[in-house]
């Protein structure tokens, strides 16, 4: 029996979950003899105060669409994929593949390209730990942190010794050709007439990003195969009554949440660096986890909750250079973030289902005295 | 490859396979008992911190040992309080403690010593020196047994020792007595303990702040003994080694330490290059070998060379049934 009313598991437990996470924050800035208001203040002024602001928080929420998609479709099959880092950090070597051994014409053919190569290694990357939890039962959390490292050893090791011009000490691969540098939202603002900075931020594939975001709302709640996911992650055991292969369900559910994951290369790699770097992925592919809890594995909830921490990101990096305060700071709130929507989530909401019973419970008693 | 530099590459295996040690055996009494961690790192980074800086401050090491431990059991109550009391998802749990470890150490660190989220250099009692067994000066040189007891067996960390004894110490507790019993029922039918009239949250919660004791030694060793002090994300991945080289084990005892050995002889071979390449007459990526415990983890949780079967109960909260 759900207790509670839709709006108030959609919104208010995750909202709650939220301030909580923000009041410990402000405890954690006192603590080190900061002034969170302030701190606030900064990071709204730093993140959306002005059109560069924008252009980072967007250029960070695009990375955060993506492996929030990824982590989100995962959590529908109940497959915790812990492995978007690992995913992306091979889409970047899709991406580099596709831009450095192939000369296209266009921009827009080279990214449809990179988009391809960014997707299938990604893919790849999640098929042999979806292999192994479907055909011969390993934890998919277990394989995909194993799975993360390997990816990062297999990247050093691919850069060094494949990727890197002779005679360059820097481990990152040759630079893409210069016609492959992607539009960035600023220049179509400009060419709209708008006049907007000349940074190099956002681009067009937080457009891409959005496209994901609505292609997993149809696939999920639209077609087949989505209702056949989740109806796989709501119960194993009925989804086999009704026809429902596991196998090929946890296998293809792995494959999407992959490919979403390396897609975020084409905006680390191709859109920003230009070139295949060690560490373009940054962390995003965790903070996938963070915005999945928080957006409620939907992709709405999963868009926004990437523009938050897209903010957050920009915000939490003026702070560094304005003041004292280290950028670990973000870590610090994401961890907050997925420990009170996810771990803690029955901390909020038992009691919260104990009121509205109450009321429930006195709504239907009151007729009758 | 000569005596010499054998004996050479097994201690520096020993050096890095007792943190290893340290927090598989931490991981093996939170699993055996139902409860997945994957919060070693983040317990064994906040430890390394803690007992560096109270090390550093108080000039110590023993306090700082102690602060480590406390550091590493306060997270453990939290990963407690979100598994055993709200029945949260443990692995999401694990998660966020490992980066609240990650951002709260260099924050701290950053507050109190203004040197970009790192502790002093600890030197003299702030940190574990080692210790000369006895006799070992003496027969040191002795041809064979000489510098094997005099590099090898001699010459570590009290913490090193401690880390040994504690795999014994481990099995004992485990396999023969009334506690470690109930600890290895609880996490294969928690209900059956249930119904026993012994509490299973109490047992969770004792197996989860024995990992916290353990994560936290870990991670004292890190920052008091393998090196002088504490740097930014000093763990580096070894409470993810642990993992699998529990995993590896098969949530077994001695077997962890053949694995965290064995993981640590890979380690020890990553600085030595000019060793492997002596020995298999080809250079080998450093990158490779790091790489090597996962896939071989990998491997053993394919099911391809001997299955690995976790505590039945591992990962599930306990309800009881009303």
């Amino acid at each position: 029996m759900d207790v509670m009313p839709k709006w108030a598991e959609v919104v208010l437990v995750p909202l709650i979950s939220l301030i909580l996470a923000a009041l410990i924050s402000a405890l954690v800035i006192l603590a080190i003899g900061e002034d969170p208001i302030a701190a606030t203040k900064l990071m709204v002024e730093g993140a959306v105060g002005s059109v560069r602001g924008w252009g980072y928080t967007l250029y960070y929420a695009t990375n955060f669409i993506f492996t929030g998609l990824a982590v989100s479709v995962a959590f529908h099959a109940r497959l915790f994929n812990i492995g978007g880092e690992g995913q992306a950090m091979l889409g970047g070597l899709g991406v580099a593949m596709m831009l450095l051994f192939v000369d296209w014409p266009h921009w827009s053919i080279g990214l449809m390209a990179a988009t391809l190569g960014a997707a299938a290694f990604g893919a790849f990357w999640a098929l042999i730990p979806a292999y192994l939890q479907a055909k011969r039962g390993s934890h998919i959390v277990i394989t995909t942190i194993m799975f993360n490292f390997i990816a990062s050893a297999l990247l050093i090791y691919a850069i060094n010794e494949f990727l890197k011009p002779v005679g360059q000490s820097d481990p990152a691969s040759a630079r893409f050709a210069a016609s492959m540098d992607l539009p960035t939202l600023n220049s179509m603002l400009n060419a709209m007439g708008i006049k907007a900075s000349k940074d190099d931020s956002v681009n067009v594939t937080f457009l891409i990003s959005l496209v994901c975001a609505v292609g997993v709302w149809v696939l999920m709640w639209r077609t087949r195969l989505g209702y056949e996911i989740r109806a796989f992650g709501n119960s194993e055991s009925a989804a086999r009554y009704a026809g429902i292969n596991p196998v090929k369900i946890t296998i293809i559910t792995m494959l999407i949440s992959g490919g979403l994951a390396g897609l975020m290369a084409t905006n680390t790699v191709m859109g920003e660096s230009e070139k295949l770097i060690l560490n373009s992925t940054e962390g995003a592919g965790f903070i996938g986890i963070a915005v999945a809890l928080m957006g409620r594995s939907h992709p709405v909830g999963v868009v926004i909750a990437a523009i938050l921490f897209g903010f957050l990101y920009q915000g939490g990096a003026e702070l560094a250079l304005w003041t004292s305060i280290p950028r670990e700071l973000i870590v610090v709130i994401q961890a907050l973030v997925i420990l009170f929507t996810g771990a803690l989530d029955n901390m909020v909401r038992m009691p919260l289902e104990r009121i509205f019973l109450a009321a429930k419970l006195r709504k239907s008693a009151g007729p009758a005295e | 490859m000569d005596y010499i530099t054998l004996i050479q590459l097994l201690d520096s295996s020993v050096r890095f396979a007792t943190p290893l040690l340290l927090a598989c055996l931490a991981g093996l009494f939170s699993e055996r008992a139902g409860i997945f961690d994957i919060g070693l790192e983040g317990k064994m980074l906040a430890a390394a911190f803690f007992s560096a800086a109270f090390a550093a401050m108080s000039g110590s090491v023993w306090i700082g040992l102690l602060a480590g431990i406390l550091a590493s059991m306060a997270l453990s109550l939290l990963h407690g309080l979100a598994s055993i009391t709200f029945r949260g998802n443990q692995l999401i749990s694990g998660v966020a403690i490992n980066f609240l470890a990650a951002g709260l150490t260099v924050l701290i660190a950053q507050d109190w010593f203004r040197q970009g989220g790192r502790t002093p250099q600890l030197s003299g009692d702030a940190r574990f020196e080692g210790v000369t067994l006895p006799g070992a000066d003496a027969i040191a040189d002795v041809p064979f047994i000489g510098p094997l007891y005099a590099e090898l067996i001699s010459g570590h960390s009290v913490l090193v020792y401690m880390a040994f004894l504690a795999v014994p110490l481990t099995w004992w507790i485990l396999y023969r007595t009334r506690f470690g019993l109930r600890l290895r029922a609880v996490g294969e039918n928690p209900a059956a303990v249930d119904t026993a009239g012994v509490s299973v949250v109490g047992l969770r919660y004792a197996a989860v702040m024995i990992c916290g004791v353990l994560c936290g030694i870990a991670g004292a060793y890190l920052s008091t003994a393998l090196q002088a002090g504490f740097v930014k994300d000093m763990s580096a991945g070894r409470g993810f080694i642990a993992l699998a080289a529990l995993i590896f084990a098969k949530w077994r005892p001695w077997y962890a330490l053949w694995a965290t050995l064995l993981f640590g002889l890979f380690g020890a071979l990553e600085t030595r290059p000019d060793v492997i390449e002596a020995v298999i007459g080809m250079k080998v990526q450093g990158q490779l070998l790091g790489a090597l415990p996962y896939v071989m983890t990998v491997i053993i949780l394919a099911g391809f060379v001997g299955k690995a079967i976790p505590p039945r109960a591992g990962g599930e909260p306990y309800v009881k049934e009303r």
